[in-house]
C-alpha cells in the first residue's frame, strides 16, 4: 500500500515536515526553510500527476500507439516554482531588514521587544 | 471606442501590469504617482464600461491570445466579476487621489518609484483574480497581489519598525494560504483534466462524490479563509493594517479581503454549486458559527484597542463575518447582502482609513492617547470620521444599514429559531460597534488635547478625497437602486448558474 503510491507519501511527508517547521521554529530563517519545503512538496505533487504509466516524453513521433505523459502540470509548476523563489527571496530580504531593525532574528525575542516598546 | 472596448477585459489588467516596471525606473515623487493615478483611472473606466455592458447584454468571454477555452485562458466579465472589478479599481483611484501628500510623510521620496510599482502590481493582481476564468491563473494573480502587498506593508517601516514583522508574518501565513489553494487546484485538475472554471463546473456533478474532490474543496476553502482573514485565520490582518502606510491600509481595507470573499463566492456558487456545497457538504454549519463568532468577538476586541488603525482593523474582521454569513445562508437574499456589503464596506472603511490618515498627517500618530481632543483640532476631518463611523454601525441612511437590512431579511427568511438568533447576534454586534465608535467620539470631542499637540487641518488634497468617500457612502446609503440593482443581478446570476 505504501509503495503503490510512494510518491504521494513523499509529498505528504515533506508537506507535514515543512508546515511543522514553520509553526514550531522561532528562528525566522528556519521558518523560511520550512516554508520552502512546504511549497516544494506541492511542486512534487504537481510533477508526479503528469506521469502516465508507460508514457514517454511528450514529443510527437509518427507512431500510432505511443502513450505520452502530460506536459501541462510541469509547465504549471514552473510558474509556481518562480513564485516560490520570489517568495523565498522576499522573505529573506525581510529577515535582513528585521535583523537590522531589531538586531535579532528570533521571533520570541522580537515579540518581547514589540510588547515593551 | 468600440474597437478599444472589445479589448477592455485585458486592458484593465495589462495597463497596470506593464506600467509597474516603468514606475520602478523613475526616481522622485511626482511622475510615478501621476502615472499610477492615470493608469488606475483608466482601469476604472474600463471596468465601468464592462459593468454597464454586462448589465445590458450579459456576460463577456475574452480569449487570451485567441486560444479558445477550455484550452486557452479565458477572461470572463459577468455581473459578479464586473461589479467587483469596478469596486477594486474605483477604490484604488480614490485612494491615489489622496496618496501624494500622505505617502511623502511615510516613505522617502527616493523609494516612491518602487512603492507605486508595487501598488500597480497589487492592483493588476486583484483585477486579474476577479476577471480570470482559469483556476491556475487565479493562483498566479493571487501571488502577484500577495508578493506586492508584503512589500507595500513593509514600506511602513520608516514610521514603525513593526511593519517589518507584520509583513513577515503575513508572508508566512499568506504563502501557506496560497499553497493550500494551489493544492486544491491541483486536485481539481487531476480529477477533471481541465483548469477552466466553467469546464470544471460542467463536469462537477459526475465526480462530486469522490475523495479527491472533497479534499480539494477543503484545501480551497481553508486557503480562501486564510486569505480573507476569516475568523480564526485573521491573525495576520490587524498587524498588517496597523503598521502599513496609511494609503496602503486604506487601499487593502477596501479591496484585498474583498477579492478573497469574491473567490469564495465564485468557487462555492459557480464551481461546486450550492447544492453540493450546502447539501452534501456541511458548509453552512461550518461557516455560519465562525461568521457569528467573528462579528461578535472581533467587535468586542475592537472596543479595547489603543490604536485607531488597529481598532478599525478588528472591525474589518468583524464586518467580513457579515459577508461570510451572507454566503453561508445559501439564499439569494443572503448572497445579495454579501455582494452589496463588499461594495458598501469597501467605500465606508476606505473613507474611515483615509480620515485616520489625515489625522496621522497632522499629529504623526494613530494612538488614541495622542488623538484626544482631535475634534477641536481637526473639526472637518473628525466630522468625516464620525459620519463614516455611523455608516460602520449601520445607522439608517448609510450604506451599512442597507447591507445589514438585506442580511437581516436573509436570516429571517430561514424562519426558524436560528434565524432569529442570528438577527439578535447581528443587533448585539452593531451595539458593540456603537460602543467603539462612541469611544472615539468621546475622546475626540470631550477630552482635552494634550499639551502642545499639533493643531490645524490637513491640506485640502487630503480632505477632499476623504469627503468624496464619505459623501459617496451617504449617496449610496440613500440612492440604493444602483448598488442594490447590481448586487441583485449578480446574486440572481449566481443562483441561476447553479440551476
Amino acid at each position: 500500500m505504501f509503495f503503490d503510491h510512494f510518491y504521494y507519501w513523499i509529498t505528504v511527508i515533506l508537506f507535514v515536515i515543512g508546515l511543522y517547521t514553520v509553526m514550531s521554529r522561532s528562528n525566522l530563517i528556519k521558518k523560511m526553510i520550512g516554508l520552502s519545503l512546504f511549497q516544494i512538496s506541492v511542486f512534487l505533487f504537481y510533477i508526479t500527476m503528469g506521469k502516465i504509466e508507460g508514457g514517454t516524453a511528450p514529443i510527437i513521433i509518427d507512431q500510432p500507439d505511443v502513450v505520452y505523459s502530460n506536459p501541462l502540470p510541469h509547465v504549471l509548476i514552473l510558474t509556481a516554482i518562480v513564485v516560490g523563489v520570489a517568495t523565498t527571496a522576499l522573505g529573506l530580504a525581510l529577515v535582513v531588514r528585521i535583523k537590522e531593525a531589531f538586531d535579532t532574528i528570533d521571533e520570541e525575542e522580537i515579540l518581547q521587544m514589540e510588547e515593551t516598546k | 471606442m468600440s474597437s478599444l472596448f472589445t479589448q477592455a477585459p485585458i486592458l484593465a489588467i495589462i495597463l497596470p501590469l506593464l506600467s509597474a516596471p516603468i514606475c520602478a525606473l523613475f526616481r522622485g515623487a511626482t511622475f510615478p504617482w501621476a502615472l499610477t493615478t492615470i493608469v488606475s483611472a483608466l482601469s476604472f473606466s474600463f471596468s465601468l464600461d464592462l459593468l454597464f455592458h454586462v448589465a445590458e447584454y450579459g456576460a463577456i468571454s475574452y480569449e487570451i491570445g485567441g486560444w479558445a477555452p477550455p484550452w486557452g485562458i479565458e477572461y470572463i466579465a459577468d455581473p459578479l466579476s464586473a461589479f467587483v472589478m469596478m469596486v477594486i479599481s474605483g477604490i484604488s483611484t480614490g485612494v491615489l487621489l489622496y496618496a501624494r501628500e500622505s505617502i511623502l510623510k511615510e516613505v522617502p521620496a527616493s523609494r516612491l518609484g518602487f512603492f507605486f510599482a508595487a501598488y500597480l502590481l497589487a492592483l493588476a493582481g486583484m483585477m486579474g483574480i476577479t476577471i480570470t476564468g482559469d483556476a491556475f491563473n487565479i493562483f498566479v494573480f493571487l501571488e502577484i497581489t500577495s508578493l506586492s502587498s508584503y512589500v507595500l506593508i513593509s514600506m511602513g517601516a520608516g514610521t514603525d519598525r513593526r511593519a517589518l514583522t507584520a509583513a513577515f508574518q503575513y508572508l508566512i501565513v499568506g504563502t501557506i494560504g496560497a499553497t493550500f489553494i494551489l493544492i486544491g487546484v491541483g486536485l481539481l485538475y487531476v480529477m477533471t483534466g481541465t483548469l477552466n472554471i466553467a469546464d470544471i463546473a460542467s463536469q462537477f456533478d459526475t465526480i462530486a462524490d469522490t475523495r479527491p474532490i472533497r479534499a480539494a474543496v477543503g484545501f480551497l476553502m481553508v486557503g480562501f479563509a486564510i486569505k480573507l482573514a476569516m475568523f480564526p485565520f485573521h491573525i495576520w490582518l490587524p498587524n498588517a493594517y496597523t503598521y502599513a502606510p496609511n494609503i496602503v491600509t486604506a487601499f487593502f481595507a477596501g479591496t484585498a479581503t474583498k477579492v478573497s470573499v469574491y473567490l469564495m463566492i465564485r468557487f462555492i456558487y459557480s464551481m461546486f454549486g450550492a447544492d453540493f456545497s450546502f447539501g452534501e457538504l456541511p458548509l453552512t454549519t461550518i461557516l455560519m458559527p465562525l461568521a457569528v463568532v467573528a462579528f461578535l468577538s472581533m467587535s468586542v476586541v475592537a472596543i479595547f484597542q489603543d490604536n485607531l488603525k488597529r481598532l478599525l482593523a478588528f472591525s474589518s474582521v468583524a464586518q467580513l463575518g457579515y459577508m461570510i454569513l451572507g454566503i453561508a445562508l445559501a439564499s439569494e437574499t443572503g448572497l445579495t447582502a454579501s455582494i452589496l456589503h463588499i461594495f458598501n464596506h469597501a467605500i465606508v472603511k476606505t473613507g474611515l482609513f483615509l480620515t485616520v490618515g489625515a489625522m496621522f498627517y497632522v499629529t504623526g500618530s494613530t494612538y488614541l492617547k495622542d488623538l484626544a481632543g482631535i475634534g477641536q483640532r481637526m473639526p472637518i476631518t473628525t466630522f468625516g470620521f464620525v459620519l463614516g463611523g455611523l455608516a460602520l454601525i449601520g445607522v439608517p441612511l448609510t450604506p451599512g444599514f442597507i447591507s445589514k437590512w438585506y442580511l437581516v431579511q436573509g436570516v429571517l427568511e430561514r424562519g426558524d429559531a436560528i434565524g432569529y438568533g442570528l438577527a439578535i447576534a447581528m443587533l448585539i454586534s452593531s451595539l458593540f460597534a456603537v460602543i467603539y465608535i462612541w469611544r472615539i467620539v468621546e475622546l475626540a470631542y470631550f477630552k482635552p488635547s494634550p499639551e502642545g499637540a499639533p493643531t490645524g487641518e490637513a491640506p485640502l488634497t487630503l480632505i477632499i478625497p476623504c469627503w468624496i468617500f464619505i459623501f459617496g457612502s451617504f449617496y449610496f446609503g440613500i440612492e440604493t437602486s444602483m448598488s442594490v440593482g447590481f448586487a441583485e443581478t449578480a446574486a440572481k446570476f449566481l443562483m441561476g448558474a447553479v440551476k
